[in-house]
């Protein structure tokens, strides 16, 4: 059976910057991989790379087995409708009410018409837990974590087969962050969608993933089960999960 | 050893391998080639965002709302902008032609002036202050937030939904605006001529349309839509790829301002001299 999403060999660079330097994972049908890894170890340039918003140097991207580096525009376009995103900030659109930035990929990428999308964004709404009264507000009238709910709603109301979610649980209180993971789990059930989420919450990562690979300087250093990353061996991931500051791991300072 | 020594040495070592000549010739080209890929840069987006001016799908509800914002709430501004400098003018060549006794082309000289140069210079540089900055400011953020990103990610595509209909409010919007300018800018002059000069109200009129012939006006015209065409670009193309950060976005919103208003003022010479050889 071909993976879901597979990426083989991926690099890039920026300038002399080697951000990605051979990156190689593969998740199946259904299935959650979290990547874990410190700020500036390329993860964030690995979901662009797959999202199709870089253009890696070289190294192949593969979703349902279709080479995605050298689509021409209009097979993009297709397969960005299998997509879905949770962006680190929420990125919701601030000239939008709440409920319009929910429905705007129904509305603009499915050509819906705005009074049949409605419904189904308050739908949404109601299933991340927000009151029907938060849908006519603007983004920025909400709090961190509303916005993270809302945004996360936004990023499965067009019922996506892949979910790529950017650090789902930065930036908000621990409880907070405990919803959100429920949120993410219970959502990727309901479609019965892949997920790849890049994060360095540990209690995150071992709540929503089934599988955990760690990237270290552009390359992935370790793959394996959740259940496994006590055991793993690596004594780059026990530095990494421990959060201890000695270890073969040198903060660039 | 700090950084600055280090760069310090570095030019040293440079100078003393290369000679101040080569190193001199060396800065040169880094210049050009930075330059030459940055007009690159430029003329691939334009290119980019023309044809998906072109390409459907359109978005008539963004494109009816940037005609609004970029052209009625302009018009304030412009108005002002035209109707003193109309004003000016007629006192300033008052002052002169006196001298020679050819205060009677005064009319002449307002309306020639105003439509053909000053009425589209002056509302392009001014929209550039006021409508170019805005959207470089927009996008900017939009950027820094990712909002951009996530437009893509929602399969619309960032030129079709921000781009194309801000270029096309630009464009069809500042002949508009101008040819109200022109107006509004001979009604200064008359105010001034009529009420401060001592001028007849219906000759200062009759010598205004005397000479006025249809290129005078229609070449401001053609001018005004490739200023607004610039406007919207450079402040589309400064805030699609702003950098990072608030500093990134001020960055954005002033180099859109200046790169703007500098092109006007180097297309408004091109311009002229091209209506020049056409209409005389």
């Amino acid at each position: 059976m071909t993976a879901k999403l597979a990426l083989s060999g991926v690099c890039k660079a920026f300038g002399d910057n080697k951000v990605l330097n051979g990156v190689d994972i593969e998740i199946e049908k259904g299935k959650s991989l979290v990547v874990i890894g410190g700020s500036g170890t390329g993860k964030s340039v690995m979901i662009k790379s797959v999202l199709g918003l870089l253009r890696p140097d070289s190294g192949s991207i593969k979703v349902d087995g279709a080479e995605t580096t050298t689509m021409d525009s209009s097979a993009r376009d297709a397969l960005m409708k299998k997509f879905g995103m949770l962006f680190q900030g929420g990125a919701l659109f601030d000239s939008m009410s709440v409920w319009e930035n929910v429905a705007f990929g129904l509305v603009q990428g499915q050509a819906m018409g705005r009074k049949e999308a409605k419904p189904i964004a308050m739908e949404r709404l109601r299933a991340v837990g927000l009151p029907a009264r938060v849908a006519d507000l603007y983004p920025a009238e909400l709090s961190g974590g509303m916005q993270k709910r809302v945004a996360l709603a936004r990023a499965v109301a067009t019922r996506p087969e892949i979910i790529f979610f950017d650090e789902p649980t930065t930036g908000l209180d621990p409880i907070m962050a405990d919803v959100i993971n429920d949120l993410i789990i219970a959502a990727s059930k309901d479609l019965g969608a892949t997920t790849l989420s890049i994060t360095h919450d540990m209690a995150s990562a071992r709540k929503i993933a089934d599988n955990i690979a760690m990237i270290y300087k552009g390359k992935i250093i370790w793959h394996g089960a959740a259940g496994d990353i006590d055991n793993s061996g690596n004594p780059y991931v026990d530095q990494f999960i421990r959060g201890q500051a000695a270890g073969p791991i040198k903060m660039e300072t | 050893m700090d950084l600055g020594q280090g760069a310090e040495r570095l030019e040293q070592a440079e100078c003393s391998v290369l000679g101040l000549p080569q190193l001199f010739l060396q800065r040169l080209g880094r210049v050009a080639i930075s330059f030459c890929a940055a007009v690159g840069r430029l003329a691939e987006f334009t290119g980019r965002s023309v044809a998906h001016c072109v390409t459907p799908p359109f978005f008539p509800r963004l494109l009816f709302r940037q005609l609004i914002d970029i052209g009625y709430y302009s018009l304030p501004v412009v108005g002002l902008t035209t109707f003193f400098t109309g004003m000016v003018l007629a006192l300033q060549s008052y002052s002169g032609f006196s001298r020679f006794s050819a205060a009677s082309a005064i009319p002449n000289v307002v309306v020639l002036s105003i439509t053909r140069e000053l009425a589209p210079v002056l509302a392009g540089l001014m929209v550039a202050g006021r409508v170019g900055a805005a959207i470089a400011a927009e996008l900017g953020t939009m950027r820094v937030t990712e909002q951009i990103d996530a437009l893509t990610t929602l399969s619309t595509n960032p030129y079709k939904y921000l781009i194309a209909p801000r270029l096309i409010a630009g464009t069809v919007m500042l002949p508009l605006l101008v040819l109200a300018g022109d107006i509004i800018g001979v009604f200064g002059g008359y105010v001034v001529s009529v009420y401060s000069l001592g001028f007849v109200p219906g000759t200062y009129l009759q010598n205004t349309w005397q000479f006025l012939q249809h290129g005078d006006v229609t070449s401001g015209l053609w001018k005004a839509a490739v200023f607004g065409f610039i406007v919207t670009l450079m402040g589309c193309y400064n805030g699609f790829n702003s950098d990072r950060g608030a500093q990134g976005v001020g960055a954005a919103t002033t180099n859109a301002v200046v790169s703007s208003s500098i092109l006007i003022l180097v297309f408004d010479y091109f311009l002229t001299q091209i209506f020049f050889t056409v209409v005389k």
